[in-house]
């Protein structure tokens, strides 16, 4: 019986599994924490400034914050790369590391809300953008479908994560009823959130390196490629630090899916690069800027080639079956398809489309201090997150850690009795 | 027509004893944490909870109004006069500039900033003018915003100053998440500042690169604040949100003409209501040949160029 | 409405002569017509009165048909207006296709009607139509005041100096700042 004292006990339970660790757990945690405080006391400089902290200005208004948060959307989307096979198509070597991926996306959707504070010129406005309260412009803005998409995901996968470790705790199976529909919602959910952060930039007549219709099928695609590739890492992690029961052909599989969507979407860089080069209007100025520089400006070309390499070194490791299967190369190509993607969707997507500027002028825009500093924060925000939420789900998943056993060293070599799968 | 999820009628506006007071603790103690964390220690709570500049009032706006008259006189030492005129019935304001005639001085730009209390430092031009060369046209890709040689016009270029198009169809109003930016019936497109939270999505969609942020907190000298202000143009911003021309609302509403249009020395600014058939920017648009600046993104802007020789 | 107008225009008046005193604008072009000194004129168009050099007004007082003779001949003139520079269209054009010989006070059409300088747009609009019917409706040249009531022209020898008309270069104001080069303002805090 779901009783508010259980749950309270759930929760306090929780924090206590959190507080205690070994060296490494502390280690990283401490590192994680400073990282956050640098990143809080470049932030409150910012707050002080104004955002002329940043490099931002007129020309390139929107540029590391958002190129983050555009990534980071797309990992967020990236959970459903598990919860198709395991749910749609029933694979249950997948089924048990679900939840790991909707605990992803949860960091994730935190980072991005993160990145959407920390770029806003009025933070103390926050509520103007809640429905109700303040005056939410939907549905003509994407940025008012964005918040209602974006919140609503989180939210989704904040239940269903936070239900099924309750369930766990409390030795009770969840109730299929309930579980099944809202994960099998997520995946449209999840589709959505990716679209409709492609719709905000596609829908700008203004910028027409985003105007392309392709952006969205981009957005997609590359989200699909990246996301699972932390998954992959964490999966082997786990698999050698806990007691968490991870097939090889689950995480195969994986990097198989991933291999497919990095085809496509280098199918659709290609065709974009086609449509630009080949039709060669006025517009071509801003790939030119991102491939090949323009007017002797030329940051961002290196970045733009190697994303490219990157790329096409990834879906090549990934495909074929032997570098698939061997661990080096496949943790290579993690690394490679992240890098790849983080240059495609962050720099490779927001300056280009912002430089040259509507009226020509051309600003060559990097991340000020201020702004990496307050980005390694965020990202170690969700990161600590990340680690938080594995720290207490692990030992509840395997059943080491009820309300029962609840007391007992999280790292009990207790045999589990059952793995509560969903 | 905006879905409105907020549907508050201005007569609904509380005023009632109780819940003003339980909102005015409420209010006080957010305000404190959001001064505290965002070093922005001087917000009232009035001013945090102030609501869109639609959905106020007749009462609140007063209130609004004599909130900021007072902020402004205790920030510069002078009494600032802050307007509220509503747009004119039966007008539509239309611009057409000149571009045969514009010799790129720069008058315009500088009148603007004085007129409109533009932050001096960082500095915010809300017009910028484009150097072109004449024999490409207007061709952005051979624009030079920073021209500066002994005199102009300087041969073989035209010059095209640029600012806010008003348009009928305005990208930066349709993507606005919270509503700060309009246009109002006059066809002016104005921008609540005590509304906008700073997102620059509208700086994004505008293709003429009209809006201008606000990165630092705004400078201007005491002695040059120009004191007479309207709400939705040039009274004084604060940091963090976005403004742009407003054709001088503070001006034309009171059926002056713009700044930029009375110092510019070529007379190559052209103002009036569209909706006069005797004015002169019905005569421009009937006998000169015009058009609109990056017509074919249908933004069906207000501001035409002409050639008038 | 007037007395809005009494209230507003008077502000106006002061940015508009603020700028113009301070804007490093030539002389003769370009000028502005000092306030209070405004005519209207037939038509009953607002416009400054002319601007003549200090005192050249009134011609008669030299060219009185009695001290000197009218001579008729297009030359360079010697003895006085060397200072002149004559750049009005073709090399044959001189004075006296514009400035009437009998009476120096005025101004001649090329029907042989005399008008005062007050309206010498009349002159010029006869080989300059276009631009004198553009500017009869204020389209041409500067035109300050209300966009729907009052407005102050300019005569069009306020912009054009009628003996070298074409328009003076000015120097630019100053280029924006680029946005690489704007910084925070030190100890700008809020």
């Amino acid at each position: 019986m779901v009783t508010l004292r259980t749950f309270g006990r759930f929760i306090l339970d929780t924090l206590r599994l959190l507080a205690k660790g070994n060296r490494a757990y502390y280690a990283w945690v401490g590192f994680l924490l400073v990282l956050v405080a640098a990143g809080a006391w470049a932030y409150v400089g910012q707050l002080n400034q104004g955002l002329i902290a940043t490099h931002m200005r007129d020309q390139v208004s929107w540029g590391f914050y958002i190129g983050n948060f555009t990534f980071l959307v797309g990992v967020a989307a990236a959970s459903i790369m598990l919860v198709i096979p395991a749910y749609i198509y029933d694979w249950e070597p997948i089924k048990e590391i679900t939840i790991l991926g909707e605990m992803l996306a949860i960091s994730a959707l935190i980072m991005c809300l993160g990145f959407v504070m920390v770029d806003i010129g009025r933070p103390d406005r926050f509520w103007h953008i809640m429905p109700f309260v303040g005056r939410l412009n939907w549905p003509q803005s994407l940025l008012a479908w964005d918040v209602l998409v974006l919140n609503g995901y989180l939210l989704l996968n904040w239940f269903v994560v936070t239900y099924l470790l309750y369930c766990a705790y409390t030795e009770r199976h969840y109730v299929k009823k309930l579980v099944l529909p809202l994960v099998l919602l997520s995946i449209p959910l999840a589709v959505s959130i990716h679209t409709v952060t492609a719709y905000l930039y596609n829908g700008l007549a203004a910028r027409p390196f985003w105007n392309s219709a392709i952006l969205a099928p981009k957005f997609l695609a590359s989200a699909f490629c990246s996301g699972p590739a932390i998954l992959l890492i964490l999966l082997q992690i786990l698999r050698k630090t806990t007691k968490l029961r991870i097939t090889d052909e689950a995480i195969f599989k994986v990097a198989e899916l991933m291999a497919y969507t990095m085809g496509f979407n280098l199918f659709l860089t290609a065709a974009e690069a086609f449509k630009e080069f080949y039709s060669n209007t006025e517009h071509v100025v801003y790939s030119q800027y991102l491939y090949f520089g323009l007017k002797g400006h030329t940051t961002l070309v290196p970045f733009a080639w190697a994303s490219v390499a990157c790329g096409l070194a990834a879906f090549l490791l990934f495909l074929i079956p032997r570098t698939r299967k061997n661990w080096i190369t496949l943790n290579i190509g993690c690394v490679l398809i992240y890098s790849s993607v983080y240059i495609e969707k962050g720099m490779g997507l927001i300056i280009p489309g912002l430089t040259p500027d509507t009226l020509g002028e051309i600003y060559q825009y990097r991340p000020s201090l201020t702004e990496v500093l307050v980005a390694a924060g965020i990202f170690a925000l969700g990161f600590l997150l990340f680690t938080f939420m594995l720290k207490a789900a692990v030992p509840m998943m395997l059943g080491e850690f009820t309300h029962r056993k609840g007391r007992s060293d999280a790292r009990s070599p207790e045999v589990p009795a059952s793995l509560p799968t969903h | 027509m905006t879905a409105d999820l907020n549907p508050r009628k201005p007569h609904e506006s509380c005023d009632c004893e109780g819940e003003g007071s339980r909102r005015a603790f409420l209010g006080t103690a957010v305000a404190a944490v959001a001064g505290a964390l965002t070093g922005c220690g001087k917000i009232s709570h009035e001013e945090f909870l102030q609501h869109n500049f639609r959905e106020l009032s007749k009462e609140e706006v007063n209130d609004v109004i004599a909130r900021l008259e007072r902020e402004y006189r205790e920030k510069y030492g002078r009494d600032v006069h802050v307007g509220n005129e509503p747009p004119m019935p039966g007008v539509i304001f239309g611009y057409a500039l000149d571009l045969s005639r514009c010799i790129g001085c720069r008058r315009c730009v500088h009148a603007c900033v004085k007129e409109n209390n533009q932050s001096r430092d960082p500095e915010i031009q809300w017009i910028r003018v484009l150097q072109l060369d004449k024999e490409e046209g207007v061709d952005l890709r051979h624009a030079d915003q920073y021209y500066n040689p002994e005199e102009v016009p300087q041969e073989g270029h035209f010059y095209m100053p640029v600012q806010c198009q008003q348009c009928k169809k305005p990208p930066c109003v349709k993507v606005c998440p919270v509503g700060a930016t309009w246009r109002e019936k006059d066809g002016i497109v104005v921008v609540d500042y005590n509304w906008c939270i700073g997102c620059r999505y509208c700086m994004a969609a505008c293709p003429y690169g009209a809006r201008h942020f606000n990165w630092g907190e705004p400078h201007v000298p005491s002695a040059e604040v120009n004191p007479e202000t309207h709400y939705l143009g040039n009274r004084p911003r604060p940091k963090g949100v976005v403004e742009k021309c407003t054709f001088c609302v503070q001006r034309t509403r009171k059926g002056l003409y713009p700044a930029c249009v009375e110092i510019c020395p070529t007379g190559s600014r052209k103002f009036g209501n569209l909706l006069d058939p005797k004015s002169e920017i019905r005569y421009v648009l009937e006998n000169k040949r015009v058009f609109k600046f990056k017509e074919d993104l249908n933004t069906q802007p207000n501001f035409f160029y002409f050639y008038g020789v | 409405m007037s007395s809005s107008v009494a209230k507003t225009f008077h502000p106006c008046a002061w940015v508009l002569g603020a700028l113009l005193a301070v804007s490093p604008m030539a002389v003769r072009a370009q000028a502005s017509p000092p306030k209070g000194e405004e005519t209207s004129t037939p038509e009953g168009i607002q416009v400054p009165k002319p601007p003549f050099s200090d005192g050249i007004f009134p011609c008669t007082s030299c060219h009185d048909g009695k001290s000197m003779k009218v001579n008729p001949k297009p030359r360079q003139l010697t003895d006085m207006h060397q200072d002149i520079v004559l750049n009005h269209g073709p090399a044959s054009r001189w004075c006296l296709d514009c400035h009437d010989a009998a009476d120096r006070d005025k101004l001649h059409l090329v029907s042989g009607e005399k008008i005062d300088f007050t309206v010498s747009y009349r002159l010029c609009g006869q080989c300059h139509g276009d631009k004198y019917r553009d500017w009869r409706v204020g389209v041409h040249g500067k035109r300050t005041g209300h966009w729907n009531g009052a407005k102050e022209y300019l005569l069009c020898v306020n912009c054009h100096n009628p003996h070298s008309p074409h328009f003076k270069p000015l120097k630019p104001m100053p280029p924006p700042v680029p946005p690489q080069s704007i910084q925070a303002v030190k100890g700008g805090a809020r």
